[in-house]
């Protein structure tokens, strides 16, 4: 249990604020790509212990806030026909489709279960025979390999009603998208602890190599995070572009080879819809042939309607760095966590929703009014 | 034969919904005012100052460990009115059966909910049963009413805090809330989380006999510390600060709280009590708090502050300071 006050130790924690401090000569931004890091990050104030010149932006690191609408509807038509059982994660519960959300279908008489681990929906349908059982596969390298482990369960139980609607993504090829675009100016990555326990350190070479952006890897406490601001900020005024691993005491250098061969058992890497970014290139998973069987896309029907984007919502433009939440339009007066227009204000991970609940002690009374 | 499930006759002012309250809740309830059955219980001799309040309760599962609906729904209304600073004097408890319950287990619920009235002190003076058809409702559902004597004025109102009060807690948070969670979740941990759910009325009325002067009181259940303390803010028009630090989390809550993206702020109490009074009196009020029963970890988590009003605020561990708010719905595990 100490465990957690080790790393929430406040000297320490004011220490490095002042090496960070000492060390950045100059203003910079940096990314951090990782919902729990944005998290953390609000919950323990961490900005509040950082120098002006520092400032940190969210990237698209949670997982629920990059599903595209498009996968939300399909998944929500998936559960009107007649026998099917949706089963999800929590937070994809509010996530507004183009139309509707899965607390409202709910509502309306869909069967949705939510979920802790992708294991349990295999079990629903196996105790539901006669019912189909769709489960939304959302999430990064962490989730995927449980949910390709979800699928090769089914199968050697020989279940034929266990279906999975992938929407899984991958980082790096975010990270790629974002250091390829001239109208971002990100001078280094802060990488996420989690997801590089499965796929290793070395995922991130080309970030490195061919971008010149330095990548640290970090834990989820607020020594870690703080930590992992010294190093990208030393290698930032020394102008290196290295791979470091602040987070040596879970992540490798190769990841987590067993978890790796299961995800590329069943899944094979496909271009992706990232909501508000668009298309990635080879950022997504699909399942490969031998596994199509599991494949619930192939049930979604023809749909009569478009999904559609809110285009008030600069979710996209957030979810880049190229704007704080405060300066969307309609952050905090038509969009707060109970009713979520954009997808970074749903997850209690996403950047909008952490700066709604953490960051708004800044002003005087002009805060108040966007409290309900 | 004795039924051993409940039908829809239980129900139908028959033979058979009179055995039921004879032989089930008149043995578990009996008082001189419930034996009478007549339509309206009499309660003679009150003060000119009632606190009236109503609850119901739907639980999954029924039963969690450290209690069940039926303590739930006795403590629930108990410490509903304590929290207005009154003496709970008589409950009511009005049942929604569904069709095929085991008897059994009604009685389970019945027998819990007669010791938590019995030490709280207070009778169910009223009764009343309806069974509706099988897949109508969840099992059961329990409302309960009760009725408290406000002796002392003006009473504790969240209207009443005020800058430079203390805020104090009765001991941990969250206990209940993840207690539920992991048996309706069937989440299976090493260590055992227990609800907190008790009565509080005993330790409210051992406290203002020292102290008449406390501000507010508050029962943090639903949403939480989190959304206790935030009301208190709005409707008083001041600033609450806490201290992370301060704040009693049993370790196994907590870490399950981590492991789960739960904030402990936002998780049901339902044996829990946030005094608020002038800072002065924290000292003779922790004294008579710490030889209580549930008052044993009573410690003072933070103050009131003039500004920035209707806002709750914590000192982080890190000496940080960041706005609590309220949870936004239903209580979401994250991803990953």
């Amino acid at each position: 249990m100490t465990y957690i006050d080790a790393f929430r130790d406040k000297r320490l924690g004011k220490e490095l604020a002042r090496l960070i401090e000492l060390k950045a000569t100059r203003p910079m931004t940096l990314m951090e790509v990782c919902g729990t890091h944005t998290m953390a990050i609000a919950r323990h104030g961490i900005k509040g212990l950082l120098p002006p010149n520092i400032k940190i932006v969210s990237g698209p690191g949670c997982p629920v806030c990059v599903t595209p609408q498009s996968l939300i509807d399909s998944f929500i038509e998936l559960g009107k026909q007649s026998g099917m059982i949706l089963a999800t994660f929590g937070d994809m519960m509010r996530v507004p489709g183009s139309w509707s959300s899965l607390e409202l279908e709910r509502a309306s008489g869909l069967d949705v279960r939510v979920v802790y681990s992708p294991l349990d929906s295999v079990k629903i349908a196996r105790e539901n025979p006669e019912k189909k059982v769709v489960f939304f596969g959302i999430g990064f390298e962490t989730t995927a390999p449980a949910v390709a482990l979800a699928v090769l369960e089914a199968r050697s139980m020989g279940l034929d009603n266990f279906f999975i609607l992938s929407a899984h993504k991958l980082i790096p090829p975010a990270l790629e998208f974002l250091a390829s675009d001239s109208e971002t100016n990100i001078e280094g990555f802060l990488c996420p602890g989690h997801v590089s326990t499965i796929i290793g350190s070395l995922a991130y070479s080309r970030i490195t190599s061919d971008y010149g952006i330095p990548c640290v890897i970090a834990g989820f406490e607020p020594l870690d995070i703080l930590q992992g601001i010294l190093m990208l900020v030393s290698q930032v005024e020394e102008g290196r572009a290295e791979i470091e691993t602040q987070y040596s005491r879970a992540v490798s250098q190769t990841g987590n080879l067993e978890a790796l061969s299961c995800l590329n058992s069943v899944f094979q890497v496909t271009d992706a819809e990232w909501r508000g970014l668009g298309v990635i290139p080879q950022s997504g998973l699909e399942f490969k042939s031998e596994f199509s069987k599991f494949d619930a896309s192939r049930l979604v029907p023809e749909r009569s309607f478009e999904s559609r984007r809110n285009v008030q919502c600069a979710c996209g433009r957030i979810l880049k760095g190229l704007l704080s939440p405060t300066d969307c339009p309609v952050f905090g007066s038509e969009c707060t966590p109970a009713r979520p227009l954009g997808p970074c204000m749903v997850s209690s991970e996403g950047a909008c929703s952490a700066e709604y609940r953490y960051g708004r002690l800044r002003g005087g009374s002009g805060d108040v009014d966007i409290l309900w | 034969m004795s039924d051993s499930v409940i039908l829809l006759s239980h129900g139908s002012g028959s033979r058979r919904s009179s055995d039921l309250i004879k032989d089930l809740f008149l043995r578990y309830f009996g008082n001189p005012i419930l034996n009478m059955l007549s339509d309206s219980a009499i309660l003679q001799g009150c003060p000119s100052t009632l606190a009236f309040t109503t609850d119901s309760f739907v639980v999954t599962p029924p039963f969690f460990p450290g209690g069940d609906i039926g303590k739930l729904a006795v403590c629930g209304t108990i410490n509903d009115l304590a929290a207005a600073g009154s003496r709970p004097i008589a409950l009511s408890a009005a049942f929604i059966l569904e069709e095929g319950l085991e008897i059994s287990m009604l009685e389970q619920v019945v027998a819990s909910m007669a010791e938590a009235a019995e030490s709280a002190g207070v009778y169910v003076v009223a009764g009343d049963t309806k069974v509706v058809p099988r897949g109508k409702a969840d099992g059961l559902f329990i409302t309960t009413s009760g009725v408290g004597a406000v002796d002392t004025l003006p009473q504790p109102s969240p209207e009443r805090a005020k800058p430079g009060d203390a805020i104090i807690i009765n001991g941990t948070i969250a206990d209940h809330g993840m207690a539920v969670m992991m048996a309706r979740e069937s989440i299976q941990l090493s260590s055992k989380i227990t609800s907190d759910c008790a009565p509080l009325n005993g330790l409210v009325t051992s406290v203002l006999e020292v102290s008449p002067d406390v501000h507010c009181l508050r029962d943090p259940t639903r949403g939480g510390l989190a959304t206790a303390l935030h009301e208190i803010a709005v409707q008083s028009g001041v600033c609450i600060e806490i201290e992370e630090e301060e704040i009693p989390v049993r370790d196994d809550v907590r870490v399950t709280c981590e492991l789960l993206g739960i904030d402990p702020l936002h998780v049901a109490n339902e044996g829990k009590m946030i005094f608020i009074a002038p800072s002065e009196e924290c000292e003779p009020i922790l004294r008579v708090m710490r030889g209580c029963q549930y008052g044993k970890d009573a410690t003072v988590i933070g103050r009131v502050l003039e500004q920035p009003a209707g806002l709750v605020c914590l000192r982080t561990s890190m000496g940080t300071r960041r706005i609590i708010d309220v949870p936004a719905g239903e209580l979401l595990p994250r991803i990953c």
